[in-house]
């Protein structure tokens, strides 16, 4: 009674969370995200800036920060350079493309097939898989980089070009959340199916997959950035230089640019960076509303 | 002669019943369960076996027991001296500094409507996105050392610093800059879950709280949207504690060398590394690395008692 009479004289909600208008209560939330908001964008807005300034501009005393007259000059500049070891740009950003899509649809039908069995199924060790999972969440990849190089090395997958999708694939934050998620289908769905007489395979493919859609749209940015962005797998598993990655190569702009043509790089390796960065922000955008659905879903039970 | 056909027929038909019952569970787990033995469990494994050898890539491994673990805690003036304060203090600040931050935003961004709060949250995620590698690019030319440097350059002019400053290569900066860099890109996946968990509390609970009398927003905070999304702030928090650790190697990236100057920057990240593949002594690398992931563990543990849902 209280409460019903408490929400008609406030109407709508426009105050707390999730708040459906604008109220003045929440001017001093922009006050205080305001500054943090410009420092957080600063960063991508300087590549953008960079990326486009003329040679002049680049070597202007005292720098400026923003670009007066844009060119594209950096972009072909970039597209018309030779590795040192006489690859084509256009060699790296193929591998990082054909590599970073083969691992985002792998890792899509490995994991939400093991995602599938450790929610729905009923077996054994069940419980303790999904317990190893949790714990490797925790894991931290660059510990291990020895011992994986090693592993690697006795597999035979030096100079090779699954070393880097195969290693990608094991991904326990991708592997969580989607189990999670199809924890939310509900059981009755899937009895139904079954005493219908449909497979296994038949249930994952048309009922599972298709419902759980969100959830391998959050998954699918995240693999993503960690193969677009990986520059230490070309650098340490591979030795050829046509099978490395566009972000290797940036890694190697970076490294050289610090010592001999400061300037002139600079603006060559700003337009490589933002080749780097637009790809998964455009991602992103578009799968963001699916993408927080699915977080509402990422809670830990300790 | 029967009796063993017999046994035979029996445990054939007791794998039959298995694998008619659970072996289509197998089967889905079995390209991710292979993958993450090999790349996940087998290096942790080798890792921890390695630490108890003496193993320079050359001769086989000889086994020497613990005194890998002995040296790093009583001989390794490295160690003790730079990296293991280093690491302490950029993963006190970095995890649960950004973590705090991280939560602070996204309950500042849940007040907001819906379209200014997914521009906000986009911006504020994107620092995420970027590479490391993109990150060098960036910060090497903001804090680059000449005075055509962007911080240079514009502290001159503001009067503060008289001359450029070698910020990347100066053992007191280079910490202070690393740890604003990491939490520069700190908001990820953890910053997502934990809005999405405020987000999802039922505003209900306020309005019932709001009758009983809870008046200002600090005890909305830690009465009702912390405990109501407990499982999101453990998720968060293990992702920060991940996060951090695997940043470590963000004080070479900037400085361009392994050490870092003064060993300033040095972490235990980069402790491994220089051990592992500039100096080749794996063993003792291994030992340094089983160190971290138990540095990680425990750090969970203690997320995990804050923020268990279970009572």
């Amino acid at each position: 009674m209280t409460r019903r009479l408490f929400r008609k004289l406030h109407g709508v909600r426009n105050r707390g969370i999730n708040p459906s208008g604008f109220h003045p209560s929440q001017i001093q939330f922009y006050v205080i995200l305001a500054p943090i908001v410009i420092f957080m964008l600063l960063p991508i807005v300087f590549i953008v800036s960079n990326a486009f300034k003329p040679p002049e501009e680049l070597f202007a005393y005292p720098p400026r920060f923003f670009v007066v007259n844009p060119t594209f000059t950096n972009f072909s500049d970039l597209f018309n350079l030779m590795s040192t070891a006489n690859v084509p740009i256009t060699r790296y950003l193929f591998n990082s493309l054909l590599v970073t899509v083969l691992s985002v649809l792998a890792s899509i039908i490995v994991s939400t097939m093991a995602a599938y069995a450790l929610s729905k199924k009923r077996f054994k060790l069940k419980k303790a898989l999904f317990a190893i999972n949790t714990v490797s969440l925790m894991f931290v990849p660059i510990a291990v980089n020895i011992p994986r190089f090693l592993i690697i090395a006795k597999l035979g997958l030096i100079d090779s070009f699954a070393v880097h999708i195969l290693p990608a694939l094991a991904m326990p934050v991708g592997l969580f959340l989607l189990k999670q998620f199809i924890d939310g289908v509900p059981d009755e769905v899937i009895e139904a199916a079954q005493i219908d007489g449909a497979s296994d395979v038949w249930i994952y493919w048309r009922i599972i997959l298709p419902m759980i859609k969100p959830a391998v749209a959050t998954i699918a940015p995240l693999t993503f950035q960690a193969t677009w962005n990986n520059a230490d797998t070309s650098s340490m598993y591979v030795n050829i230089e046509s099978l490395k990655t566009f972000a290797f190569y940036l890694s190697t702009l970076s490294s050289t640019t610090s010592t001999a043509n400061t300037i002139a790089g600079q603006g060559i390796s700003a337009a490589a960076a933002l080749i780097m960065f637009l790809p998964n922000l455009l991602i992103f955008i578009l799968l963001q509303s699916q993408v927080m659905s699915t977080m509402s879903h990422s809670g830990l039970k300790g | 002669m029967n009796a063993s056909i017999e046994r035979e027929r029996q445990t054939q038909g007791r794998f039959h019943q298995w694998a008619a019952k659970e072996g289509n569970a197998y089967a889905f787990l079995s390209f991710y369960a292979i993958l993450f033995l090999i790349f996940i469990i087998i290096p942790v494994a080798v890792a921890i076996l390695l630490s108890l050898t003496y193993f320079d890539t050359i001769q086989f491994p000889r086994f020497i027991g613990l005194r890998n673990y002995i040296t790093l805690l009583t001989q390794d003036d490295i160690f003790m001296k730079y990296v293991l304060p280093n690491t302490i203090e950029f993963a006190v600040i970095v995890g649960p500094g950004g973590y705090m931050l991280s939560f602070l935003l996204a309950w500042m961004l849940s007040q907001l409507t819906r379209l200014p709060r997914t521009i906000l949250a986009l911006i504020l995620y994107s620092p995420s996105m970027t590479s490391s590698v993109t990150m060098a690019v960036v910060w090497r030319t903001f804090f680059s050392g000449d005075q055509n440097g962007y911080l240079n350059s514009f502290l001159t002019n503001l009067g503060i610093i008289q001359g450029p400053v070698q910020w990347l290569q100066s053992p007191q900066y280079l910490m202070p800059i690393m740890i604003a860099v990491t939490l520069w890109s700190s908001m990820g996946v953890g910053f997502l879950a934990m809005l999405a968990g405020i987000l999802e509390i039922n505003p209900e609970l306020y309005e019932a709280a709001a009758i009983d009398g809870m008046s200002n927003r600090w005890q909305e905070i830690f009465f009702i949207t912390i405990p109501s999304m407990k499982p999101q702030m453990l998720f968060g928090a293990v992702m920060a504690i991940v996060g951090t650790f695997q940043a470590g190697a963000i004080g070479v990236t900037l400085s361009g060398a392994n050490p870092t100057p003064q060993y300033a920057g040095q972490l235990i990240v980069n402790h491994i590394e220089d051990f592992g593949f500039l100096r080749y002594e794996m063993g003792y690398a291994a030992a340094i690395s089983v160190a971290l992931l138990l540095m990680v563990l425990l750090f969970s543990r203690v997320a995990n008692r804050l923020f268990s849902s279970e009572e």
